[in-house]
């Protein structure tokens, strides 16, 4: 069965595909090799939803939701991954407000133009080993 | 409590005027007046001290000194082309050229000055001129065009003004003359070796400098213009234009009409508190006889005596206060530039003071001429500079501390070179750095430490220093620094939290190490962390400078901002818009229409940007690699609209069609735009060339412009347009097509190397030490010795040079990051929705029903999915 992988060990030996999971279905996104360190991709999941996979530099990988929570607009998926005091982060392209990719919290702002709290939901994700792979 | 209003009126719009009004305002009594403002002039007051640079292009709105809403915010009444023509101070009224009539509680007098026209026969025939306001210089400008390049001018009197009504005749295309009656060029400010210097210097521009020589008449034509100039010497100048600019004489006529004092040559005489002899009277400016019997022709004293008057009139109810401010006399010390020369004077420059002494750095084949004249105690008391005035921001207030000196004085003159190495010169606190705004050593450092002050900007902003002239800026960064460096403070110019270099550090770190990644540059010389999206995208432009290959290649795919990332720009939708190369703005009915067609077949937005190209707006990033095909298959490229990189010399049509350009400046500017297109740099570039001096394209409000002359090129940098605009400083003027080529690939090169991460190149030049002279030394007399690793640099990028699109067209891995979903390729963003507007689309706003615009699905997207 597949094993649910936040940090793997050694980036180069990972193979196997990227799931997210959105209520109890996995959704494939991608060959874990096909993701560039220190970038993201957008995938929809099972339920329509855009989600933002990112790998960093060390390999792990992280999922939050697409939409920046301050333009509006689905492109979180293209900022700039990196860390602020040691956590890990993603930089909206579109004002550059930074987020927390743990937890999807907003370390610039709290609260997003709309009033709501400017958090963003966190998906889980995995590397789910490649059928026939030892 | 209230009052009634007491009236003031201000006769003269001009700098003085206006500065007076700014001062008035300000002051606690303000609110007590009501002010109208009588101007003989058609507009309201402007730079005449810039005059000149309205020839270059600077418009007359740009040269304007009232600030929008400045007038409405205080309630001034101005009225323009309104004269004040008589003053009746038993009734305490002015009558004005309207004919209406003003009561006045105070006068305020700044009617300036005029042009003496010296009296020769034939000085008002047709073709005669004088060199004050706007209109006289659209009168020059019309007829220098009417006689061509075969014209002939002259210039009557060799002073500054002289000297820039020569300059802006060169530029017009004549021949120039200058008659100067004194055995000198601006005898007034340099002495006899000075005034040698600058006359070889300028006769070096091409104008023929006639000094020694009297005006005896003007010769006319039959057609009833100028013909010739009759010199005193028995010698007849062929002229087709005469401008004089001979000396001002002071516009004192309103009070001598109305049996107010003046001068026995001139000028209404006043006190320290610029009051004439009516206590309702005052009069400020060069119109004004000052209280140490001198009328003073500079702005700076103008600006002082504006002060006062203002303080005097509504300093506040403690009478104390009010006269406290008092004017005295003037430094009339001048910076300057003519014709590309510069010039400096101070103090006692002529070594009048008894027991004077000079010392004297003369270098002819260098064209520098330096005099220091030295008191009786040591102490410096004026100086002559030509051609070298680095030193006046230190000299001059030295001169006005009137301490004895603490350096050997051959050693303020000599070059750095020959000098023997000391310590910084110490300035007394007393010393005043700013005199424009008059502000001292000593209030510029309390800006500093008392204040809070950080940097020059602020300190400006605070102090006023450094915002008039602009000469003293150097001098004021080295008294900030040393400042912040007394109060213990380290000045923090780490990129981010992950390098503590500025961008210029980690540029010398990754040139002299050969660093290749962000990971190694990390490692090696971070802070720890993972990087952010300020050190990346930073890194990766450095990179692409010194380590070349692609952009979106292995790791520096990954540091790029989201518009180098998809080699387009984001737009508020999470769409992107695509920018096509258009070089110098000339493109072809075929390429127009294929543009027309691409924008067509792909329903995108399409609008004329301001550097001469075409944008289209709305595509998604599963559309781009499509769009770039058919661009690239019709010949286009990418225009690097994305990038922190050249993006377009802008161009005017020249002399190609234009019945006024000297040179082909479409030619150039595409010459120019190829030749640095996708050179990566700390902030965005923008360039325009113009094919004469009428500017067309704009070229002073780029990082780097080039004006036509009918000599070769005129290169300016440091021009910015947008929030904090600028005019761009005359780096080399001249120049011929290679010499232009080289030294623009130099001052890129070391702007790249020497800039903050997002400093525009007028932000640079105002921030590094020594400014435009300093750039000037590094890029064209190779001061640092590096000239010839930053030819190897351009050459390298120029021959390196390769289309960013067509590269990702030609790679299947590259081109798989243009999806929108990984996992669903091919469907569209669902997100990114149009509606209809103006015949084309735009993005649908919140709450609106908008329209997905790649063809919608016919099915939902699937994907492949497994239950936990």
């Amino acid at each position: 069965m597949t094993e649910m992988l936040i940090r793997p060990p050694a980036t180069d030996a990972t193979t196997g595909m990227v799931e997210i999971l959105d209520g109890r279905t996995w959704t494939r996104v991608c060959d874990y090799q096909e993701l560039t360190p220190g970038r993201g991709v957008a995938a929809l999941s099972a339920g329509g939803a855009q989600v933002a996979v990112f790998r960093d530099r060390s390999g792990a990988l992280y999922a939050v939701d697409n939409r920046d929570p301050f333009s509006g607009a689905y492109v979180l998926s293209r900022g700039i991954v990196g860390s602020r005091d040691g956590v890990p982060t993603v930089a909206s392209p579109m004002y550059k407000h930074v987020f927390d990719l743990r937890d999807g919290r907003c370390l610039d702002e709290e609260t997003a133009p709309d009033g709501r709290p400017a958090v963003l939901r966190v998906w889980a994700v995995r590397v789910a080993a490649t059928e026939g792979a030892p | 409590m209230t009052t009634q209003l007491q009236d003031l009126v201000l006769v003269g719009h001009g700098m003085v005027g206006q500065r007076f009004l700014e001062a008035f305002v300000e002051q606690p009594g303000a609110a007590e007046w009501r002010i109208t403002v009588l101007a003989e002039e058609p507009r309201a007051a402007y730079d005449r001290v810039h005059l000149t640079s309205w020839f270059s292009g600077t418009s007359a709105e740009e040269l304007s000194l009232a600030p929008t809403g400045f007038l409405a915010e205080h309630g001034i009444d101005l009225r323009l082309a309104d004269p004040a023509t008589v003053v009746d101070r038993a009734a305490r009224t002015v009558t004005c050229g309207s004919g209406a009539v003003l009561r006045y509680d105070a006068l305020v007098l700044a009617t300036g000055s005029y042009p003496f026209m010296p009296p020769v026969p034939g000085h008002d025939a047709a073709g005669c001129h004088v060199y004050r306001t706007i209109e006289d210089l659209e009168r020059i400008r019309d007829e220098a065009e009417r006689l061509g390049p075969g014209g002939v001018g002259v210039v009557v009197g060799g002073g500054l003004l002289g000297l820039e009504a020569a300059g802006a005749l060169t530029a017009l295309g004549l021949t120039t003359h200058v008659v100067e009656f004194a055995p000198r060029l601006m005898a007034l400010q340099v002495d006899e070796g000075g005034g040698r210097l600058l006359q070889r210097k300028i006769e070096g521009l091409g104008v023929r400098v006639h000094t020694g020589a009297g005006t005896q008449a003007i010769l006319i034509g039959e057609d009833g213009r100028v013909r010739a100039m009759g010199l005193s010497d028995g010698r007849e100048l062929a002229a087709d234009l005469v401008i004089f600019s001979a000396g001002v004489r002071p516009r004192d006529q309103l009070a001598r009409a109305c049996a107010l004092p003046v001068g026995e040559r001139g000028g209404i005489v006043v006190d320290e508190r610029c009051r004439t002899r009516d206590p309702h009277v005052y009069a400020i400016g060069e119109c004004a006889l000052a209280a140490d019997g001198r009328v003073y022709g500079l702005v700076a004293p103008g600006y002082q005596m504006a002060e006062t008057a203002a303080r005097s009139l509504a300093g506040g109810r403690d009478q104390e206060l009010r006269e406290e401010h008092r004017f005295t006399g003037a430094d009339t010390s001048t910076r300057l530039k003519l014709l590309g020369v510069d010039v400096a004077s101070f103090g006692d420059a002529h070594g009048a003071t008894e027991g004077a002494v000079d010392v004297l750095y003369s270098d002819s084949r260098a064209g520098i001429y330096k005099k220091l004249v030295i008191g009786a105690q040591g102490q410096l008391l004026g100086g002559v500079l030509v051609g070298d005035t680095e030193a006046y921001g230190l000299l001059r207030p030295l001169a006005m501390g009137g301490n004895p000196l603490q350096t050997a004085p051959e050693q303020l003159v000599l070059p750095s070179g020959l000098a023997p190495a000391s310590g910084p010169i110490a300035l007394p606190d007393e010393a005043v750095v700013c005199s424009c705004h008059n502000v001292s050593k000593g209030e510029i450092r309390a800006a500093v430490h008392d204040q809070g002050c950080t940097t020059v900007p602020e300190v400006k902003k605070c102090t006023k220093a450094g915002t008039g002239c602009g000469s003293c800026v150097k001098l004021l960064g080295t008294i900030v620094t040393e400042e912040l460096e007394a109060g213990g403070v380290t000045v923090d110019r780490s990129l981010c939290e992950h390098f503590a270099h500025t961008r210029a550090d980690l540029y010398e770190i990754v040139r002299v190490a050969g660093i290749g990644t962000f990971s190694e540059l990390l490692d090696r010389h971070g802070r720890g962390g993972d990087g952010c999206d300020v050190c990346k995208p930073a890194v990766a432009s450095i990179l692409a400078g010194l380590a070349g290959g692609h952009i979106l290649d292995g790791e520096q795919g990954a540091l790029q901002d989201t518009n180098d990332h998809f080699l387009a720009n984001l737009q508020r939708n999470g769409s992107y818009s695509v920018v096509p190369r258009i070089p110098g703005g000339e493109i072809t009915p075929e390429g127009l229409i294929t543009i027309g067609e691409i924008a067509r077949d792909h329903g995108l937005y399409t609008k004329i940007t301001g550097g001469q190209r075409i944008d289209l707006f709305g595509a998604s990033v599963d559309q781009l690699p499509r769009i770039w095909r058919r661009l690239v298959d019709a010949g286009f490229e990418s225009g690097h609209a994305y990038g922190k990189s050249l993006r377009t010399v802008k161009s005017c049509v020249g002399e190609t069609w234009c019945r006024y350009g000297v040179q082909d400046s479409v030619g150039l500017a595409i010459e120019l735009e190829l030749r640095y297109r996708g050179l990566r740099s700390p902030h965005k570039l923008k360039a325009a060339v113009s094919g004469c001096a009428r500017e067309c394209a704009e070229a002073q409000s780029k990082d780097f412009g080039v004006i036509a002359t009918s000599a070769g090129w005129n290169l300016y940098i440091g021009g910015n347009g947008g929030m904090t605009p600028r005019h761009a400083d005359l780096l080399a003027a001249d120049l011929d097509k290679e010499t232009l080529l080289r030294t623009i690939d130099r001052f890129l090169m070391f702007y790249i190397r020497t800039a903050d991460r997002l400093e525009r190149t007028s932000v640079w030049l105002d921030r590094i030490e020594g400014g435009l002279e300093h750039v000037r030394q590094v890029v064209l007399e190779d001061s640092l010795g590096i000239c010839a690793e930053l030819d190897a640099l351009m050459a390298r990028h120029v021959d390196a040079y390769q289309d960013e699109w067509a590269a990702v067209l030609a790679d299947p891995d590259r081109l798989r990051r243009f999806t929108s979903f990984v996992n669903a390729p091919g469907t569209p963003d669902p997100a990114v929705t149009f509606v209809p507007e103006r015949g084309q689309i735009r993005p649908a706003r919140p709450h609106e029903d908008g329209r997905i615009l790649t063809p919608a699905l016919v099915a939902g997207p699937r994907l492949e999915v497994h239950t936990a």
